[in-house]
């Protein structure tokens, strides 16, 4: 009677989980999106927590240093308005140049800043969540990325979090071109659950002339990622399937182990 | 106790799954983040009723596959597996003994990531493999190891704090009491 009830509670369990598992994807979300609103007050304790040596710091900073800070801060403000100005100006220039030639121009990016709440705590994923959702205007399969270069796609969206999907898991694979004469062309797809930092670049034609420290970017094919962002740097390279096309291995310029805020471009397209 | 047990073990789970997404210095150092889920789901094991392994894991399963990019309740299958089988056994085993927990801690913690990342994989995923995943496997079974006598102590203390203490009996038989008459 007794082994009767244990196996009773195991089948009930089984036949929870598999009932679970049946769901349909949206359903899915719709659970999961519930279930991470429990999380939410955590999210904040734990965000309070951080903030607060910061903001210990602060209140006991002199007012020197801030003074030293603002002086430092306006001078570098004023060098990226003259940059920009530069900018905006060469920007007016390949909009008539590329109007001349009746080639798409390129819109502005939309950019929003998200703060990375949590990470994958299982081994076998490379994601993380940003505080940003629906409400935000965040969908699906909108690219990544910091100041330093790219960094995924949205995967899923819930109202106020979505999940992240990092360059180097095997559902993030993008199309990258390498910035030398031949202007090869690969896809960067993961190296293993340990090299976070060092991805492969694969399906690069076997003539591909790669020389360490040349910098990949985006290719903008795909439909994900536009064009130009830039992904990493060539560590070395070797030819594969007896010379059939060749493999890099491409050092990413931003440390996904740091991952603090991102920002999510929300107009990738050309117009 | 049992009730309050229960609770306390389904709040070490909610916290330790925020703690592995939150806090990834584990990771940082190590390459691999330790899963708490199969330590604690040993000491439900062998400690609690059968309606508390059953809800650690299928919520501590919901939990974990939420912040995850798992597949809604795919953990609740190696966990259940990993809690049933410890507490069908559970009579026969040296539950108190710090090896015995070792022991079942390691075996917990070896078993659960492998079985989710057989089923990940037997439902069509493509999760991040390689010659590294074994390093992480083997970084999850010892920090699962190590973790299980500490979670043992952490709840007998937190048992001795809220739970009923037993009645001390005091010495004094009044069957063995010497009368002294008149002399």
């Amino acid at each position: 009677m007794f082994r009767k009830k244990q196996y009773l509670a195991l089948g009930a369990v089984t036949l929870v989980a598999l009932l679970i598992l049946s769901l349909p994807p949206r359903v899915t979300g719709h659970v999961k999106l519930a279930l991470g609103s429990l999380f939410l007050p955590l999210f904040g304790l734990a965000n309070t927590a951080e903030q607060l040596p910061a903001n210990l710091a602060d209140s006991v900073l002199p007012r020197r240093e801030l003074l030293r800070q603002i002086d430092r801060l306006t001078r570098e403000n004023q060098q990226f308005q003259v940059q920009a100005l530069q900018a905006a100006a060469l920007a007016r220039e390949n909009d008539q140049l590329h109007s001349l030639l009746g080639w798409q121009q390129q819109a502005p990016w939309k950019l929003k800043l998200a703060n990375v709440v949590t990470r994958d705590p299982a081994n076998w994923w490379q994601t993380v969540q940003i505080n940003l959702g629906s409400r935000d205007g965040i969908q699906t399969n909108l690219p990544v990325l910091t100041a330093d270069g790219l960094v995924g796609r949205v995967s899923a969206v819930g109202y106020t979090r979505s999940q992240v999907v990092l360059i180097g898991d095997p559902n993030c694979r993008v199309s990258a071109i390498v910035d030398n004469p031949g202007r090869d062309m690969g896809i960067i797809s993961a190296s293993g659950p340990l090299g976070a930092s060092l991805l492969d670049l694969t399906y690069l034609s076997g003539s591909a002339n790669l020389k360490s420290g040349q910098n990949v970017f985006t290719s903008g094919l795909g439909g994900v990622f536009p064009r130009g962002i830039p992904i990493g740097q060539v560590v070395d390279s070797r030819p594969v399937e007896f010379g059939l096309y060749t493999e890099a291995r491409v050092k990413l310029s931003v440390n996904l182990g740091a991952l603090d805020q991102v920002w999510v471009i929300l107009n990738p397209q050309p117009n | 106790m049992n009730i309050l047990q229960t609770i306390l073990i389904l709040a070490a789970a909610f916290l330790a799954v925020f703690a592995e997404a939150v806090f990834p210095l584990l990771r940082y150092w190590l390459g691999a983040q330790v899963d708490l889920l199969p330590v604690l789901m040993v000491y439900a094991a062998l400690n609690a009723d059968l309606a508390t392994v059953s809800l650690l894991a299928v919520l501590g399963g919901l939990w974990f596959d939420t912040l995850s990019a798992n597949p809604l309740g795919i953990t609740i299958l190696p966990l259940s597996v990993v809690g049933f089988l410890i507490y069908l056994r559970r009579d026969l085993i040296l539950r108190e003994m710090s090896f015995a927990q070792l022991v079942l801690g390691t075996v917990a913690s070896a078993v659960v990531p492998a079985l989710s990342v057989l089923l990940l994989l037997s439902g069509g995923k493509t999760p991040l493999l390689g010659w590294g995943s074994l390093w992480q496997w083997i970084v999850m079974t010892a920090g699962g190891a190590a973790a299980t006598p500490l979670m043992f102590a952490l709840f007998d203390r937190c048992h001795h704090a809220l739970g009923y203490q037993p009645r001390t009996e005091t010495s004094f038989r009044p069957d063995r009491e010497i009368r002294r008459g008149r002399l």
